[in-house]
C-alpha cells in the first residue's frame, strides 16, 4: 500500500477515508483533522489557556501532544483515581511524557484529598466504579479548571468513543444525553468550564496510530475496572460495522451532530445552581460529587465504628497537588 | 512468525510467509481494534510478514468511564 501524499510506503491505512499515508504524511493527516475539529467548532484560540485531561492513555498524551505541538497553551491535569497497580502506571506515563517535553502538569489525588479511592466510592454507593469515576473525572477537571482559571478543558474523546456512547444513548433512547453529546459544551454556569473534544474527527485506532509514531509510552493495559464495560462492547457492535463497512463509525456520529441533534437540542433543559457545600455547578441542591462523597464517607464512619477502627485524619480540602511547579492562575 | 497478541497476553506462532490481514483473519482478529507493529514500524494489512519476523498486535479500544 503506498502513501497517497508521497507514494512510498505506507504505515498507517484509513478506510474510512479510502486512503493512507506514511509516518510523515499520517502526522500531517492528523493535525489537519485535529485542527479543522478546534477552528471548525470555535473550540478554543491560540490565546486560550487550555487545561488537558491526562491520564495516561494513548488518546489523552497524543492530545496533548498535539496541541503542543500546534502552537496552543496547554497544561495538563492528571487525577490519581487510586486504582492500585493501573493508577501508578498510568501517573509514571503521564510524569515521564511531561518531563520528556518541559509540559506543565497538575495533579489531583483523589485518594489522598477525599480519603478514599474511586472504588471505594463506588462500592460505598453501590454505584459501578465507571459511573463513579467518570463523576469523579468530570468535577474535579471542571474546579481546577475554574480555580486555576483556565478558559476550556480538552478531553481526549475520539470518534470511536463519541459513537459508541451515542449507541449506547440510541439503543436507550437517553434524549436527555443525546441532547448534550456534542463536541464543544459551552459554560453556561459562571463556574462550569467549556468542554471540548478535539479529537471527535479522529478514530481510536489513528489515536494509537499517531501515539506509536510519536514514540509516546502511554499505558497499553487497560483499567481493570472497564472489563465488561457497556462502551467496550458497544465499539466491538461497531467495529464489526466498520470492518465491512468504513465509514459506519463517521457516518453515524457526524450525521448525528450534522441531523440529529438539532431535532433534540431543545432538550437539554437543565438550569444550573451553585452545590450548597462546594459551589459547584448542579442541577440539585447537592451536587452528585458531594452527595457520592458524603454517603461513602458516611457508610466508611459506620464501618469504622461497628469494626471500632479510630476514624484518620480529615481528608485535605485542596483537590489540586502541582507535580510540576505551576504558575499562578492568570498568568 | 512470533505474533504477540498484547491485550491477550500471550504469544502465538504462525507459519508462513503471508500478508497481516490473513495472519487476523487466522486468529480472529478484527483488524479495527488493533493495529500490527514490526520492530517500531507500523504495518498495513496488505503487508507482507514472514516466518522470521515478530510481530505484535496492539489493542487500540479503550473504555470505560467517559
Amino acid at each position: 500500500m503506498r502513501c497517497q501524499r508521497c507514494r512510498g510506503d505506507a504505515s498507517v491505512e484509513v478506510r474510512r477515508h479510502h486512503t493512507a499515508f506514511c509516518n510523515e504524511h499520517f502526522i500531517e493527516f492528523f493535525d489537519r483533522q485535529v485542527e479543522r475539529a478546534i477552528e471548525g467548532e470555535r473550540m478554543f484560540t491560540r490565546d486560550d489557556r487550555v487545561l488537558v485531561a491526562v491520564s495516561g492513555g494513548k488518546d489523552s498524551l497524543a492530545l496533548w501532544d498535539v496541541l503542543r505541538r500546534l502552537g496552543y497553551t496547554a497544561t495538563g491535569l492528571y487525577i490519581n483515581l487510586g486504582i492500585g497497580d493501573y493508577s501508578q502506571e498510568s501517573y509514571r506515563k503521564t510524569v515521564a511524557y511531561a518531563d520528556a517535553q518541559g509540559a506543565e502538569l497538575l495533579v489531583a489525588d483523589i485518594p489522598q484529598d477525599y480519603g478514599m479511592s474511586v472504588e471505594e466510592f463506588a462500592r460505598a454507593t453501590r454505584r459501578v466504579s465507571c459511573s463513579a469515576c467518570g463523576l469523579s473525572k468530570r468535577y474535579l477537571f471542571n474546579r481546577v479548571a475554574v480555580d486555576r482559571g483556565f478558559t476550556v478543558v480538552a478531553t481526549g474523546h475520539n470518534l470511536d468513543d463519541e459513537a459508541a456512547v451515542l449507541f449506547g444513548n440510541l439503543l436507550h433512547w437517553q434524549t436527555e444525553y443525546l441532547a448534550r453529546q456534542a463536541p464543544v459544551l459551552p459554560s453556561t454556569h459562571p463556574r462550569l468550564a467549556r468542554k471540548v473534544k478535539p479529537l471527535y474527527r479522529i478514530a481510536e485506532r489513528e489515536a494509537a496510530a499517531y501515539a506509536i509514531i510519536r514514540g509516546i509510552d502511554y499505558i497499553v493495559d487497560e483499567c481493570p475496572n472497564s472489563v465488561g464495560a457497556k462502551s467496550l462492547l458497544y465499539k466491538e457492535a461497531l467495529n464489526l460495522l466498520e470492518q465491512a463497512a468504513p465509514g459506519t463509525k463517521q457516518s453515524l456520529y457526524w450525521g448525528f451532530l450534522e441531523r440529529g441533534r438539532p431535532l433534540v437540542a431543545a432538550q437539554d433543559t437543565a438550569v444550573l445552581r451553585d452545590c450548597i457545600h462546594c459551589g459547584q455547578p448542579t442541577t440539585a441542591e447537592v451536587c452528585a460529587f458531594c452527595r457520592m462523597t458524603e454517603r461513602a464517607a458516611e457508610r466508611m464512619r459506620v464501618r469504622r465504628a461497628a469494626a471500632s477502627v479510630p476514624p484518620q485524619d480529615a481528608p485535605a480540602t485542596d483537590p489540586l497537588q502541582p507535580a510540576v511547579p505551576a504558575p499562578p492562575a492568570g498568568e | 512468525m512470533k505474533v504477540l497478541i498484547r491485550h491477550q497476553k500471550r504469544e502465538v506462532e504462525v507459519a508462513g510467509r503471508r500478508r497481516v490481514r490473513e495472519v487476523l483473519l487466522e486468529l480472529g482478529v478484527n483488524p479495527e481494534s488493533v493495529l500490527v507493529i514490526r520492530g517500531a514500524q507500523l504495518l498495513t494489512h496488505d503487508a507482507q510478514v514472514s516466518d522470521d519476523d515478530t510481530i505484535e498486535l496492539r489493542p487500540v479500544v479503550s473504555g470505560g468511564a467517559a
